[in-house]
């Protein structure tokens, strides 16, 4: 048989030496989970059957504001194979993911605040029972005024849809200054005003949440669950059932997907915990499709306006950024998502002076929160978009812009990020190259075009949803005389290939093959705590984590081979699953031999490893969000073909060159970028959260307008364009062998680049997302008219923004603190410990 | 006389072929050949996305074609074929597809996969030179959001090559 000569694909059983004689890093090989996933075998949540299972199902509400007056449940309970029913005084304790917003409750007592709001519980025999018992419970409820949008959130303070917040229906308000930025104004050749709107979008992750729960033998409680942040869940459990966290085992089964949708604790999930210890067996649920999308937690709808002020050379002078953001019903992850929003723009060219203002309110639909790239990529678009017009403007290539004034490497940005390797410069070099940039860009024939945008991302945010000192990540290993390693670590696999980054990095420490390796991750039983897998956080942080206890017990081990074989332990080299001395290899011990030897002479084996991030300089309130220990950088070029007649757009191309400090395995990594690539362009063009009001007479209902997969749009197999990869490997002293995220800063240039790209093509600005052909034909007929051939929002509402805080950047003598602390009342020492940054 | 709740009755009963093997299973007659494969036979690999026909994650082979398991009545599979990703594997080896999605990234969070692996046996069963748009076409009934698809069609084109060999070597005359 030929052997594969593409050096993409695996050689599973011939590793190979790369450039820096790493044997696993650096190697495409098969994933760790893979024959799992290929063979069926893996346990999903939902996949779990355990004997006397019942089936959970929620009544969920179907007004978008209303107030329970009275539930009755008798019918249901009385229904034959029905076992218990729940509602809101079952389990009425508050909780939410961040500690400034626990203002969920699992089923509902007082007040519903969106349609899909859980109100009881039915746990049955079977399913179908369970199902068909919901309709059995009368609810009574007074119909409350239903606020639709942000716009109507500000005009309506009463009836608040939550009694905390900044006032009347506003969550939350941030106004943040760096520098003088008037002055920068008038320090500016040119100024540009913007306004952009970026739809609300959800993950439609393939696998429905799902939740086992059990008093497992000893009578404690164990869930099962989809989650994709047990330590944070398990919190919330400890809170809510009002139990000791030690009495209480989360795992989190592998994920069918999760870019963010499974990181916030669940109703369900609560719901199945509680029901598991009343009736002492097992409970299940399963969410339907529908559910998950009034379950949501996804992108929010941002209103923005940029003012940016620039030289003619292109140099940025100033940049003033407001937000209007659509938050949903509940806090979520929201207050972190405002400040996300004005987090990143300084991140990858030089601002020197920055305003944000963000508003984030409360309307009565499903709950926002954290979607791949997590309140960046809304934006990133508009300022992508914004650089493109600047561009334009002063007739230098969109490229050529960029390159000016990207951002350098270490440096520390207005907003008082440190930066980590910065190779945007050498992205935007690359992609220009591999896609003809020049070739093409205003170049090509009428309904075709090209559009470059860039972006950047976090790798792991650099604080913890909760205040405390402890680590981010820990790993512990166990050595066994079988030479064989066990890897413990909260980590959770959602698809990015977490378990694989562990195995391969201890596997490259200790010489080893990551098949020797067992993984036990996710489960807050077995392993020390990894906060979850969100922000980008575990190759780097769970990534350092393994780093460390695979050296520590490398030390062990090689001070024991060298005693032995009487070689300095400096000498000792760990390879091919030997322990050999470099200066004369055929002198060494198999890899088992050594472990037994560091058994027999310390004893038992294990070791520890932990990870906390460096402390940020931004010490400013508010400056918890947005640190990370390095950053991703990201450029794209999006080539399009628009048809003038129907406004339909197609892509055959992306080229997209992704800075990744090292690719820890180049097929996962390129998996990655292409997964990336697929979830934007679905953005781009067609993934819309969009809700319509049924008619007052029928009812007042909030509805979503298509909750189901099919209605929904995301790309399919025949979407998908052809896609280049270039990975930048300039490995970052941050990063478990260098490495840095690959997994949400990929996505975020593609909706600009498209948008962008599009304008080259038929010339028409759309000045929104998703890239639609309805709009796309507006904007041409507003073209043919004569007229701003522009589709996009023109109005920013007015909103009462409160004093910013004042940051002098750096370059200003700043040292990360305001000047100005602006009290707005006393705070608690209770919430002065709680209200950390998310 | 029974206390036992309708849903709760395993009344229905068919017996059919299961990845080879003949099989007699009895349910509750409302299920869906999905429900049957997962609930009553244990065969978790099959997976569903949304119950609806929508998404194609429960996709299965019915008599060598694929069709949405969550869309057919268990009671209407009497005397059938029905191949799941549990029976693709061959003499204690992994099917070809199976190997290649491993090696090539065409499986990350792994839950479209067993849909899409019996999808693409059935396609190169029925052409074993497909091309990239006929791969395409193929598997366009199933989503994926893990991948953006390109290392899926990859994979498949892996296998359809390494299939090839192995015919080729299996007729080659020896000596």
């Amino acid at each position: 048989m030929p052997k594969e000569k593409d050096s993409r694909k695996t050689l599973v059983d011939a590793p190979r030496a790369n450039g820096d004689g790493l044997r696993v890093i650096g190697v495409p090989r098969r994933r760790v989970d893979a024959r799992a996933k290929v063979t069926g075998q893996t346990r999903f949540a939902d996949d779990i059957f355990l004997p006397r299972m019942a089936h959970s199902k929620l009544l969920r509400s179907p007004h978008p504001h209303a107030r329970i007056r009275k539930i009755d449940t008798s019918r249901a309970g009385a229904h034959p194979g029905v076992y218990l029913v729940l509602t809101g005084k079952d389990v009425p304790i508050q909780y939410g993911i961040l500690p400034v917003s626990q203002d969920e409750q699992a089923l509902c007592v007082d007040r519903v605040r969106h349609v899909g709001d859980p109100v009881a519980a039915v746990i049955a025999r079977e399913e179908l029972t369970a199902f068909e018992a919901l309709d059995l419970i009368d609810v009574d409820y007074e119909i409350l005024t239903t606020i639709s949008s942000p716009e109507e959130a500000l005009a309506t303070p009463q009836p608040r849809i939550h009694e905390y917040g900044e006032e009347g229906n506003i969550h939350k308000l941030v106004a943040l200054e760096f520098g003088n930025v008037e002055e920068g104004f008038a320090e500016a050749d040119e100024i540009f005003e913007d306004t952009f709107f970026f739809q609300g979008s959800t993950h439609l992750a393939i696998e429905q949440h799902a939740a086992v729960a059990i008093k497992d033998p000893d009578g404690k409680l164990t869930i099962w669950s989809s989650t994709q942040t047990p330590h944070y869940l398990h919190r919330a459990l400890a809170k809510v059932l009002e139990m000791p966290a030690a009495h209480i085992r989360v795992i989190a089964t592998p994920n069918g997907g999760g870019f963010g949708g499974k990181s916030d604790p669940f109703n369900h999930e609560i719901v199945v915990a509680k029901a598991a210890l009343m009736l002492d067996r097992p409970v299940k649920i399963c969410l339907t499709r529908e559910e998950v999308f009034y379950c949501h937690r996804g992108r929010h709808p941002v209103l923005m306006k940029f003012k940016t002020g620039v030289k003619k050379d292109g140099a940025i002078t100033g940049m003033h950024l407001q937000t209007l953001i659509d938050g949903g019903a509940y806090g979520s992850y929201g207050v972190a998502s405002t400040f996300y929003a004005g987090a990143l723009q300084t991140t990858t060219y030089h601002i020197p002076r920055y305003r944000y203002q963000g508003c984030r309110t409360f309307t009565n639909k499903p709950p926002c929160g954290p979607k791949r790239g997590h309140g960046t990529p809304q934006p990133r678009f508009g300022q992508e978009v914004q650089l493109d017009k600047i561009a334009e403007k002063l007739k230098i290539d969109p490229a050529d812009l960029r390159l000016r004034i990207v951002e350098s490497s270490n440096a520390v940005t207005a907003n008082f990020f440190r930066l980590g390797t910065v190779n945007l410069a050498e992205c935007i070099r690359r992609v220009v190259k591999v896609s003809d940039w020049k070739e093409k860009f205003r170049k090509l024939p009428e309904g075709r075009g090209v559009g470059l945008a860039c972006s950047a991302y976090l790798t792991g945010a650099g604080l913890p949803i909760y205040w405390n000192k402890m680590p981010h990540s820990g790993v512990q290993l166990k050595f066994d005389r079988s030479g064989g390693i066990s890897i413990f670590c909260g980590a959770t696999e959602i698809g990015q290939g977490s378990d694989d980054v562990l195995a391969g990095i201890v596997a490259e420490v200790l010489g080893i093959d990551t098949f020797d390796i067992r993984l036990f991750t996710g489960d807050t039983d077995l392993g020390p705590v990894d906060l979850g897998s969100y922000s980008s956080r575990v190759t780097l942080m769970a990534g350092n984590a393994a780093f460390e206890a695979a050296e520590r017990g490398k030390a062990i081990i090689a001070a024991a081979v060298a005693e032995k074989l009487e070689v300095p332990k400096e000498r000792l080299r760990f390879v091919d699953k030997r322990v050999f001395d470099s200066a004369a290899p055929e002198k060494g011990v198999t890899f088992q031999e050594a472990v037994c030897l560091a058994e027999a002479r310390f004893g038992t084996i294990g070791t520890v490893g932990s990870y906390t991030p460096p402390k940020s300089p931004a010490l400013y309130k508010g400056g918890g969000v947005g640190p990370s220990p390095t950053y991703s950088y990201s450029a794209a070029v999006v080539e399009v073909a628009v048809n003038r007649i129907t406004g339909w757009v197609t892509v055959p191309k992306i080229w997209i060159a992704h800075d990744i400090g090292r690719a820890l395995n180049p097929t996962l990594a390129r998996g990655q970028v292409e997964g990336s690539v697929y979830m934007g362009l679905g953005e781009a063009l067609m993934e819309e959260q969009e809700f319509r009001r049924l008619p007052k007479k029928l009812s007042h209902a909030l509805v979503h307008k298509f909750p189901s997969i099919l209605e929904y749009k995301s790309p399919t197999s025949l979407d998908m364009p052809e896609v280049i990869t270039e990975l930048i490997e300039e490995p970052d002293p941050h990063g478990p062998f260098g490495a840095k995220e690959v997994g949400q800063g990929p996505l975020l240039p593609i909706m600009p680049a498209v948008a962008s790209a599009v304008y080259d093509a038929v010339g028409v600005r759309i000045d929104e997302i998703p890239v639609t052909p309805e709009k796309i034909m507006k904007a041409l007929a507003e073209k043919k008219a004569g007229r701003d051939p522009r589709f996009g929002p023109s109005h920013f509402p007015h909103v009462n923004w409160p004093e910013p805080l004042r940051v002098p950047p750096p370059w200003e003598g700043g040292d990360g603190n305001a000047v100005n602390d602006v009290p707005r009342r006393q705070k608690s020492r209770q919430e002065k410990e709680q209200v950390l940054a998310p | 006389m029974t206390t036992l709740p309708t849903e709760s009755q395993k009344s229905a009963q068919i017996r059919f072929t299961l990845n080879g093997e003949e099989t007699d299973v009895s349910f509750a007659p409302y299920k869906t050949l999905l429900e049957v494969l997962r609930e009553d036979l244990g065969h978790t690999g099959t997976k569903h996305g949304c119950e609806l026909g929508e998404c194609g994650a429960c996709a299965v082979l019915l008599n060598g074609k694929p069709v949405l398991s969550c869309l057919v009545l268990a009671l209407d599979c009497g005397g059938t074929e029905v191949l799941t990703v549990e029976g693709l594997g061959e003499g204690g080896n992994l099917h070809p597809l199976q190997d290649a999605f491993a090696d090539l990234g065409a499986a990350q969070c792994g839950y479209c996969t067993p849909a899409i692996l019996v999808t693409a046996k059935a396609l190169l069963d029925l052409n074993p030179h497909p091309s990239r748009d006929q791969i395409r076409e193929a598997i366009s009934g199933n989503l994926c959001r893990c991948t953006g698809y390109l290392q899926i069609f990859e994979a498949v084109e892996a296998a359809m090559l390494k299939i090839a060999d192995q015919r080729k070597s299996v007729t080659q005359i020896p000596g």
